[in-house]
């Protein structure tokens, strides 16, 4: 096969959804992804490296390769057996996989949940109660002049957020560096904040203080201590300035308000920042998602089921009680009896006793890569890579839907995860009705 | 010298997102991964050295990761070790009503332990046995 040059392809890392890459590639191998940040080069060039290309069983302590109709079934089997399966995943695949996948959960009973549950499950709660004055990336590009990265670090996580949306980007309105201002708010000195005009150090677990303390600050009220999380009133008094004299504001938020003391309490006094904000200037939040696909996740499962994540339908309708009917809660609880998990890796992301409570039970695991939680699988069936061996529909942080592409043929045999899902379905629904 | 009571912080980083994509049984993802990024100054105060190994034990467990001295300094008594099993030995399960455990902003003690062996993915992720 000659070598070939896709122009356009969407990069399938994080959800910053990166559009122009250019993909020079020979058979199956991938030579080089231009304009791609150093992740995205990785997924592309090394998207053969590790591979399983075979399903298969567990027969005692090892994994045996078997037939795809021999996985379908092992998989079926375990997930009809199941009184309370968890199907764990989901932000990594496609819209229409994962809509597959609530189908399934629905047939089988189970508890349905994303990897929002750990990442910005807070920032939805967040938004239940404080709504969200928000607007596509195209916006903030041309428009802002006032950019905050609030406890997360782009460099790192959404490497070319700086170029595409914020800073260092061409808009129609602010055209360079010189335009906009940077805030960056963290507890180190990240290679974020090494860009920023104004660094603020904070202390661990101090955000929801120091979002109160601006808040109070936008009120032209008095902040009566000396300093707030570590940073001094008047820098706080300076800051809050900056930000009602902006034109157009923008504040992007990571896990550390989600993953820290406070959590869904944080996410909620950072949107009602934003909101106290639009009665003097214009101020945008877009959350910073972590997964290419956790925002179509969110919106497919909302589709489906009414709700985002976390959602149990072992009743036959869908409830959605974060603590209760989220995975690591299930899962703490010892509740779980089997698991089919789609692109992720719970095993080595859960928290110890959660992951623990996982190995204990059958896991079914669709997957393109090997990882801890295959290894413990009772069942592994290959799956294309989304993006880059399979297209599908993703959804970008800002809600915005994209057409993830096709470059490359997958490894022989290996499907999407859209028809291993399918297939799953179709062998549950000849399994008749549950006990 | 005693430990530094430190605030652990997980996180992803660059060199940890590239690795991962080639694969989590890689090499270069263990030695991206099994880290614990330390303050300068916290390393001289602890006495350790770069890419000595130390141990980190928080409430609900405990780790042997290989220091490094921050890049992303100064973060005086914090340290950050990249997502991973490796980082996960230390977190509890409370999500406090919100499905999300405390993933940064936990209390730790940090030591050295140069004798200690930091455990591979396979040994770290292995606990069906106990």
């Amino acid at each position: 096969m000659p070598r070939t040059t896709l122009q356009n392809v969407l990069c399938t890392f994080c959800a910053s959804g990166c559009d122009n890459l250019e993909i020079t590639y020979d058979g199956r191998i991938v030579d080089s992804a231009r304009n791609g940040c150093a992740i995205s080069v990785s997924r592309f060039t090394t998207a053969d490296e590790s591979r399983i290309l075979k399903p298969l069983v567990r027969k005692g302590r090892t994994l045996r390769p078997t037939t795809f109709a021999g996985s379908i079934d092992r998989a079926a089997r375990i997930l009809h057996n199941a009184k309370y399966p968890l199907l764990y995943g989901w932000s990594q695949t496609s819209c229409e996989a994962i809509s597959k996948g609530i189908e399934l959960a629905e047939l089988v009973g189970g508890l349905i949940d994303n990897t929002t549950t750990s990442c910005h499950g807070p920032t939805i709660l967040g938004v239940q109660d404080a709504g969200e004055a928000t607007c596509t990336l195209g916006e903030v590009r041309h428009s802002a002049d006032l950019i905050i990265y609030w406890a997360c670090n782009p460099v790192h996580s959404h490497p070319r957020h700086t170029d595409r949306y914020t800073i260092f980007s061409e808009g129609r309105f602010r055209k360079t560096r010189k335009d906009r201002k940077l805030i960056v708010v963290d507890v180190r000195k990240t290679d974020t904040a090494k860009l920023a005009d104004r660094f603020i150090q904070i202390q661990p677990n101090g955000d929801y203080e120091l979002l109160t303390a601006l808040r109070t600050a936008i009120k032209g009220e008095e902040i009566e201590q000396d300093s707030v999380a570590g940073v001094p009133v008047d820098t706080i008094e300076e800051i809050a300035d900056m930000m009602m004299e902006c034109e157009f504001g923008a504040l992007f938020f990571g896990l550390g308000l989600t993953m820290s003391m406070g959590k869904h309490r944080n996410t909620e006094a950072a949107l009602a920042l934003v909101r106290d904000l639009n009665y003097v200037t214009k101020f945008v939040v877009v959350p910073m998602r972590g997964w290419f696909n956790v925002t179509g996740a969110n919106e497919v499962s909302t589709w489906q089921t009414g709700y985002p994540y976390a959602v149990d339908l072992t009743q036959g309708y869908p409830r959605f009680n974060p603590g209760d009917t989220s995975a690591i809660d299930a899962l703490a609880r010892g509740e779980v009896d089997a698991a089919l998990v789609v692109a992720s890796d719970p095993v080595s992301h859960f928290p110890r006793a959660a992951a623990k409570s996982l190995l204990e039970i059958p896991i079914v695991t669709v997957e393109p890569k090997r990882t801890p939680t295959s290894d413990a699988s009772e069942v592994v069936i290959p799956s294309a890579i989304i993006g880059v061996e399979a297209a599908g529909t993703i959804y970008r942080i800002d809600g915005v839907p994209l057409e993830a592409k096709k470059v490359i043929e997958p490894p022989l045999g290996v499907r999407t995860d859209e028809e291993i899902l399918d297939a799953i379905i179709r062998r549950v629904k000849k399994m008749g009705a549950r006990r | 010298m005693p430990g530094l009571e430190v605030t652990v912080i997980s996180g992803r980083s660059l060199s940890q997102a590239r690795s991962r994509e080639r694969g989590k049984f890689s090499d270069e993802y263990s030695r991206s991964v099994a880290i614990c990024e330390i303050d300068p100054d916290d390393v001289k105060e602890l006495g350790a050295l770069e890419g000595e190994n130390v141990r980190v034990k928080t409430e609900f467990g405990e780790v042997v990761l290989r220091a490094t001295i921050s890049r992303q300094a100064p973060h005086r008594r914090i340290v950050f070790i990249p997502y991973g099993a490796w980082a996960s030995m230390l977190f509890g399960t409370s999500t406090h009503t919100s499905g999300m455990p405390t993933l940064k902003g936990l209390k730790a003690t940090l030591e050295r332990a140069p004798e200690a062996k930091v455990a591979s993915l396979q040994e770290i992720t292995s606990m069906k046995t106990k």
